[in-house]
């Protein structure tokens, strides 16, 4: 194990984890705002790298492509916002049936590929991880910070208008927010379209990062996503009270995720078996309130 | 005005758990009126309530505030019109926003909500001044949020997020049930005061036989999804506890020992 080689392997990580980042905000928007378990995410991850990439292969230019994929990942969530308020589904459901259908349609946008390739030296990309080591504005990093703190910026102000306020107390009391007169599901469909358009600007990111698109790219994206929130509610949550900064520990919350990934791999854990770790690690930290819970209840009624 | 006419709904039809909650109810309310609504457990009022707020939609009837027929209505789309003030203190506000947040929320109902700011600069000393005469502090705490407040506090607070657009028609269902009884009797003054500063079309449902003779000018009982009696006027005002339960007897031709069975 040579320490040399974990170093030159985290400005990838951390690159990695900025995009895992955006992503992860998109997830939060779901289930920490809204209260809800989305999981057309998994397909969401791969949908907006699909139609960026697709689209510049096929002459588009780049911050077009960009505005499409989002539109993608918007059109996602509509469905997934569908599925639940008109047709009465449950929202983890909605969410997989609409995830299962992306498949198809991720394979049908890839023309029936399961990967698709754009190369950082014919195509103008955005970000790419050939330039991880760069130094300059064409570093993904560097690219990254700004992409978070655009996003980040626009959320806090949405989130402190009206239709903002009203997507907040729909997740916090949909009753109060009824009996306030917001259309709830209304609500839940404008918050299901941001946050998949936000991670199919992700999944877009990724895409060009990595140089290519796969079909699989979005799978456990979930995982990835609440990974991240529950890194920064443990570490951050006390410290972070401010919106704005709530989202800022959810990106730092991926690229930690990352860095941690990266010195697991280092330390000689088959790649093979990281999914397997990620999902035990949430699965842990999402039991921890609710065994809290329990001592707490225990102890008063002792 | 209010018209409730010929309001029925039964829960779980064609099961065993069929329940006839609303068995033809009747009702027309002058504006000013303050009506105070006692009956038995599960008599229907909450029921009747939730039928005039939207919760779900009666089997047949209808609901006519101020001329407008609102029985096909959404529950969103009834809220213009209507303030409500539940039993749990938890279900009027949203825990985890602020307490001007919540205010600003009640602010909007009946508005489209777009892209201006969820609270501006003047409704903050608005809402600072509107939160002193509550006696309560909270007007030094507006930016905190309201999971932090007791139960009393969050009454007080959904009593005026309820009130803030003069609703024409305000429900309170139990409101004080949960609280100790000096808080209790601080948010039914002040729900009474807010009712008659702004002479609001008012129900109020109470298990307390007493505040139901003390409040309003009207008095309604309720059993078995029906109203059984209609109280108003110098009649009611001199009414007593031992009359009411005696009434209620006649009414309902039932034998009641105790006042338990009415206030359970
Ligand atoms: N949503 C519901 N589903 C099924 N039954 C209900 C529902 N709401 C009320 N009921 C039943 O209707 C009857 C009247 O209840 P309610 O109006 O809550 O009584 P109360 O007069 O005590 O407020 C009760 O038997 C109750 O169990
Ligand atoms: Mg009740």
């Amino acid at each position: 194990m040579n320490i040399g080689s974990l170093i030159s392997a985290l400005p990838g990580a951390i690159a990695q984890g900025l995009i895992w980042g955006v992503m992860a905000i998109g997830v939060y928007l779901t289930y920490k705002v809204l209260d809800m378990a989305d999981l057309t995410v998994d397909g969401t991850m791969a949908t907006g790298g699909a139609v960026c990439v697709m689209m510049m292969l096929n002459g588009a230019n780049l911050w077009v492509a960009l505005i499409c994929a989002v539109l993608a990942g918007m059109i996602a969530g509509l469905v997934t916002g569908i599925f639940h308020t008109a047709m009465g589904i449950p929202a983890i459901l909605a969410g997989i049936l609409t995830q299962l259908s992306l498949y198809s349609i991720n394979l049908a946008i890839m023309g029936f590929k399961a990967n698709q390739g754009i190369n950082v030296r014919n195509y103008h990309l955005l970000v790419s991880s050939r330039n991880v080591k760069a130094i300059g504005i064409q570093n993904p990093i560097f690219t990254m910070i700004i992409v978070t703190a655009l996003l980040i910026a626009v959320l806090y102000w949405f989130f402190g208008r009206e239709i903002g306020a009203a997507l907040r107390a729909t997740g916090s009391n949909e009753h109060m927010s009824r009996a306030q007169g917001i259309n709830v599901n209304r609500c839940k469909i404008i918050g299901l379209m941001i946050s998949n358009g936000i991670v199919a600007l992700a999944s877009a990111l990724f895409a060009q990062y990595q140089g290519a698109v796969d079909v699989n790219m979005g799978r456990g994206g979930i995982v990835i996503g609440l990974a991240a929130v529950i890194i920064s509610t443990v570490l951050f949550g006390k410290v972070f009270h401010n919106f704005a900064m709530k989202l800022l520990g959810v990106s730092l919350g991926a690229v930690i995720y990352y860095i941690v990934i990266q010195i697991v791999l280092w330390l000689g854990l088959n790649t093979n078996l990281l999914k397997l770790l990620s999902a035990l690690v949430v699965a842990i930290f999402l039991a921890i309130p609710y065994w809290k819970g329990k001592l707490a209840k225990g102890a008063k009624n002792a | 005005m209010l018209d409730l006419i010929n309001l029925r709904k039964t829960f779980n039809p064609n099961t065993i758990n069929e329940k006839v909650a609303l068995n033809g109810v009747s009702l027309h309310l002058d504006d000013g009126d303050f009506v105070t609504m006692i009956g038995g457990n599960g008599a229907g009022k909450s029921t009747l309530l939730n039928a005039i707020a939207g919760v779900w939609q009666v089997d047949s009837g209808k609901i006519i505030i101020d001329g407008n027929d609102i029985t096909g209505l959404s529950e969103h789309k009834r809220a213009p019109w209507l303030g409500r003030v539940f039993q749990d203190p938890m279900m009027g506000t949203a825990a985890t926003m602020q307490i001007i947040e919540n205010l600003a929320l009640a602010k909007r109902r009946g508005q489209r909500r777009g892209l201006k700011p969820g609270v501006t600069k003047a409704e903050k000393d608005e809402y600072r001044e509107l939160l002193a005469t509550l006696g309560l502090g909270l007007e030094n705490r507006i930016t905190e949020k309201v999971g932090l407040l007791s139960g009393g506090q969050r009454q007080a607070l959904t009593l005026l997020m309820a009130t803030l657009n003069k609703p024409k028609l305000l429900m309170l269902d139990e409101h004080t049930a949960a609280l100790d009884p000096r808080t209790a009797e601080k948010v039914l003054t002040l729900s009474d005061q807010i009712v008659k500063e702004n002479h609001l079309m008012t129900m109020m449902v109470t298990h307390n036989m007493k505040d139901a003779i003390r409040f309003g000018n009207r008095l309604i009982m309720m059993n078995d999804g029906k109203v059984i009696l209609d109280i108003r006027g110098e009649e009611k005002k001199n009414l007593t506890v031992k009359a009411l339960m005696d009434e209620f007897a006649r009414a309902s031709g039932e034998e009641i020992t105790s006042d338990k069975a009415l206030l359970s």
